[in-house]
């Protein structure tokens, strides 16, 4: 089968996204204080580390920064023939009165973000929660929307966007699948 | 009715028979045997072309369930079972309900198969009154009424002192004791072969040395009372070398086994299969390597089926609370067989462990294609073949591990008393 | 990405390491739901779980219950003086009446070995064995692998004993599936007459001549219970005798491992299968075990929930 393969977003574009995301989430928090991430696993919990770099960049403090597996919480395990390999979340840090920033690689249909929240509420409450993601590509099924967004992908239902990383856990750049 | 038989391979080892030729039955018995007989004008003819006749089968160890457990076999299915599996003449276990230790029942069974049966039917009567192992039965009326020999099958004889007077009574009066011998107190609560497989099935387990110890004691007390035994159920390598070592010594005994005994192993038993569940249990590989020696060096006399019918409601539960045995009669001669096309056996010698050997031990007037024997007459392809189909048992009850399987060989005509009991179509 | 490919959980024997791994990661991963103020997920909402308990057990039964209770699951118990059992109803026909009212698993303990091999052959819903028998008691074995998993990283190569009636316990059957394929040596030891035969042919198993030789270097000591009411009189003289020769104290627990960890199914017999110094001692992982019995059994449930649909 050929697939074809586009890179919409560069390594260098993926920086410039998520510098600009940093600037935005401080923007609009004045500040750290009270700030922490959550990634959702997989493509979400190393974009959270990345990010949660680069506000320590610029602001100089150290962000606390969790990983959600949404597995628990999904709504389609019926329709799922296998079993789903259950990721660990880890939360390492109390999440009542934070404002917590939902970190993901691609907001797509919204049912992840739906799981995420759900999850995020067993373990605490925090005071607000804010959605981060690094592309949006539409076709939302639940009334969700992102607070930052690196950049919107219209795309048709049968294509693909996936985000690779490195060894290290690092983006290395965004394609699009048709 | 009369029959002419043409062109088969007539074997018949008591004769030392073993010829294509042609045989004329008439009014129940063997008329003449032959080429070029002088046949009746209107006779029914049954071209045996590459078939064998042999000397009606007969198995020496059956279960027929009536009167008593009807819901497992009666006389009619059980018979009719036995002459699709081409035997002629069945032996049944008193354990019944009632317990044949009476002239009664004996007579009622002898009735009704006479009656209403597909073939003879020779009861055993108990050894012991009510099998309970406390006071012999009543052997000289059982013989009177027609019992052949006499059994406490199901359980062993536990009291050896009585086991030794049962041997010397009924050698008195002239019938066979056939011994179910087994330790009980060895087997405890197992419910298989003690060996790897019950270790890896986590299911209690029977150790051979439960058969190897009784039959050891059953044919040291028929040497020292000099009595005829004969042994049931033959399972394991050592109850072999002790009965080949007797037998050697002169100690009038016989035994036979059952057709599970040299086709399967314990193994069977995986996926907790209750139709493999039966007593004595199946056993392993060097076990049924022996069994199968000991009938090839005459050791073991006989096939026997130890045909066991049980209802579904008793096997389809969990293997614990399963009935213990199989049912038998229309599986044992393809499996045989299978002793023949292996080269275990000779057809000769199988004919003797199917029909002239127990005939011998039980002193019927059969098991031979001699001029003026009864016409008691198997005739058998040896390579038809056939699947054994839940739906074409004639048994009333299903219990068998070969369900389903490729059978190969099977009785096409069995005779008795003359007659087409049994024609496979 | 591991998949799970068992409508049923009825013994580990039948599990590839792949499987043991993916079970025990699973609990791994479910662990932090016991650690957490509200100890529950939605996945199984709307699901039916039938405990079928033919044998008592409150520490096995409640370990199930919670885990199917934190998982969303409607949990139900049923044990045999409140079941029909003792009207006299077959296993047969208990379990079409309970699958007449739509469980998706149920959970059996029963004493005749292999009666989930007949249970699964009578419904269509999943069947978790809870213990069968002297057969299996994949729950437990699980739950000791992932204590052990926890204390040394790793079940590769390590020495476990097994100590006690090998004979009469599922227990030591499931672990000794689940060890010997995760790649540890196993040693048993105990009275001859508590030795299933060729039970060495199990894997890689070594019956030890004595207890000293089994738990000498052993990274594990796991110790069986001495059940008399199952066993019969005639397997040993008495539980004193018993506890001389095949108990564990502090004294023979010193040929072990310095860090050995020293396991019991529970309930625990004080001073015959270990003294008291040993169950409450430092080395002893009994309440580990409990504790991750619970994240196991919510794997188990997990995964023979979706289980079903592949067929």
């Amino acid at each position: 089968m050929n697939t074809d393969v586009t890179v919409i977003l560069d390594n260098s574009g993926i920086q410039r996204a998520i510098t600009r995301i940093a600037h935005e989430i401080l923007e609009r928090n004045k500040g750290v204080a009270g700030v922490v991430l959550l990634g959702i696993k997989t493509g979400g919990a190393y974009l959270a580390k990345t990010l949660a770099a680069q506000l320590e960049r610029i602001e100089g403090t150290q962000i606390p920064v969790g990983e959600v597996d949404i597995t628990l919480y999904r709504d389609d395990i019926k329709e799922h023939g296998v079993n789903l390999e259950v990721g660990k979340t880890d939360i390492p840090f109390s999440l009542d009165g934070k404002k917590a920033v939902l970190v993901d690689d691609v907001l797509f249909t919204g049912r992840t973000i739906r799981a995420a929240m759900d999850a995020m509420m067993d373990h605490g409450r925090p005071d607000s929660i804010q959605l981060a993601v690094l592309i949006d590509r539409g076709h939302r099924e639940l009334p969700i929307r992102a607070d930052y967004v690196g950049r919107n992908v219209p795309t048709s239902l049968k294509e693909n966007i996936k985000v690779s990383f490195d060894d290290n856990n690092q983006p290395i750049q965004v394609l699009l699948e048709k | 009715m009369n029959l002419y038989i043409k062109n088969g391979r007539v074997i018949d080892p008591a004769q030392s028979i073993d010829e294509v030729t042609d045989i004329l039955v008439e009014d129940g018995v063997v008329k003449a045997i032959g080429k070029d007989l002088k046949i009746p004008a209107k006779i029914e003819t049954i071209d045996a072309t590459g078939l064998y006749v042999t000397p009606g089968l007969i198995d020496m160890h059956v279960h027929l369930r009536d009167p008593g457990l009807e819901y497992k076999e009666d006389i009619i299915s059980g018979t009719k079972a036995a002459v699709a599996g081409g035997f002629t003449s069945v032996c049944c276990m008193p354990n019944t309900k009632p317990i044949v230790d009476n002239k009664a029942i004996a007579s009622y069974i002898i009735n009704k198969a006479k009656n209403h049966g597909f073939c003879n039917v020779f009861p055993i009567g108990a050894i012991t009154q009510g099998l309970h192992g406390e006071y012999l039965s009543e052997m000289g009326e059982l013989k009177e009424s027609g019992c052949v020999a006499v059994s406490d099958d199901g359980k062993p004889v536990k009291n050896p002192e009585l086991m030794r007077r049962a041997l010397e009574y009924a050698k008195g009066m002239g019938i066979m004791v056939i011994a179910h011998s087994e330790e009980l107190d060895l087997v405890g609560e197992g419910v298989m072969n003690e060996g790897f497989v019950s270790t890896d099935l986590g299911l209690k387990g029977i150790p051979r040395v439960a058969e190897d110890i009784a039959i050891a004691r059953d044919v040291l007390l028929a040497e020292y009372t000099d009595s005829p035994l004969h042994i049931a159920h033959v399972s394991t390598k050592g109850s072999v070398e002790i009965i080949r070592a007797a037998k050697k010594r002169g100690v009038k005994v016989t035994c036979e086994t059952a057709p599970h005994y040299f086709t399967l192993t314990d193994e069977a038993v995986r996926g907790y299969n209750t139709n493999a569940k039966m007593n004595p249990p199946l056993r392993e590989e060097e076990d049924l390597k022996a069994i199968k020696a000991a009938l090839k060096d005459g050791t073991i006399d006989c096939i026997a089926t130890d045909h066991a019918p049980h209802h579904i409601d008793e096997k389809d539960i969990e293997f614990n609370q399963a009935m213990n045995g199989i049912i038998g009669l229309e599986t044992s001669l393809p499996l045989s067989l299978e002793l023949v096309r292996s080269k275990v056996l000779t057809v000769n010698q199988l004919v003797e462990k199917m029909s002239s050997n127990p005939s011998k031990i039980l002193g019927f007037n059969r098991g031979s294609i001699a001029t003026g024997m009864i016409g008691d007459l198997t005739i058998i392809d040896p390579d038809y073949e056939w699947v054994f189909d839940i739906n074409s048992v004639s048994s009333k009850s299903k219990n068998s591990p070969w369900l389903g399987n490729k059978m190969k060989g099977r009785a096409v005509y069995t005779i008795v008393n003359g007659k087409i009991a049994y024609k496979a179509v | 990405m591991a998949t799970f490919n068992h409508k049923h959980i009825i013994g580990l024997q039948d599990f590839s390491k792949e499987d043991l791994e993916l079970l025990i990661s699973t609990a791994e991963s479910m662990r932090e739901i016991n650690n957490r103020l509200i100890k529950k997920v939605p996945t199984l909402r709307g699901k039916t779980i039938i405990n079928l308990f033919y044998e008592a057990s409150t520490r096995t039964r409640t370990s199930f219950e919670i885990a199917a209770k934190r998982l969303s699951a409607d949990a139900v118990n049923i044990t045999p003086s409140i079941s029909s059992a003792t009207k006299g109803e077959t296993l047969s026909d208990t379990a079409r009446n309970l699958l007449a009212m739509k469980p998706d698993i149920i959970v059996m303990r029963h004493a005749v070995s292999g009666a989930h091999n007949f249970l699964i052959t009578k419904v269509n819903c999943a069947v978790v064995n809870a213990g069968d028998g002297a057969h299996e008691h994949p729950s437990q074995g699980l739950l000791d692998l992932l204590t052990i998993k926890d204390k040394f990283g790793k079940l590769d190569g390590l020495k476990v004993a097994i100590v006690g009636d090998v004979t009469h316990s599922r227990v030591a059957r499931s672990d000794i599936f689940a060890l010997t394929k995760m790649g540890s040596h196993v040693y048993l030891a105990g009275p001859p007459t508590m030795m299933p035969p060729k039970v060495e042919n199990l894997g890689n198993v070594a019956v030890a001549s004595s207890m000293k030789e089994a738990i000498q270097d052993a990274d594990v000591v796991i110790m069986l219970r001495i059940q008399q009411e199952r066993q019969g009189k005639t397997l040993m003289p008495n539980t004193r005798e018993y506890s001389r020769y095949f108990g564990l104290n502090p004294e023979n627990l010193k040929l072990a491992k310095p860090d050995a960890v020293v396991m019991h199914p529970g309930p625990i017999n004080r001073g015959v299968e270990m003294s008291s110094y040993v169950a409450d001692g430092d080395q002893s992982h009994v309440m580990k075990q409990v504790e991750n019995g619970v994240a196991v059994r919510m794997a188990m449930l997990y995964h023979v929930s979706g289980g079903g649909e592949t067929e």
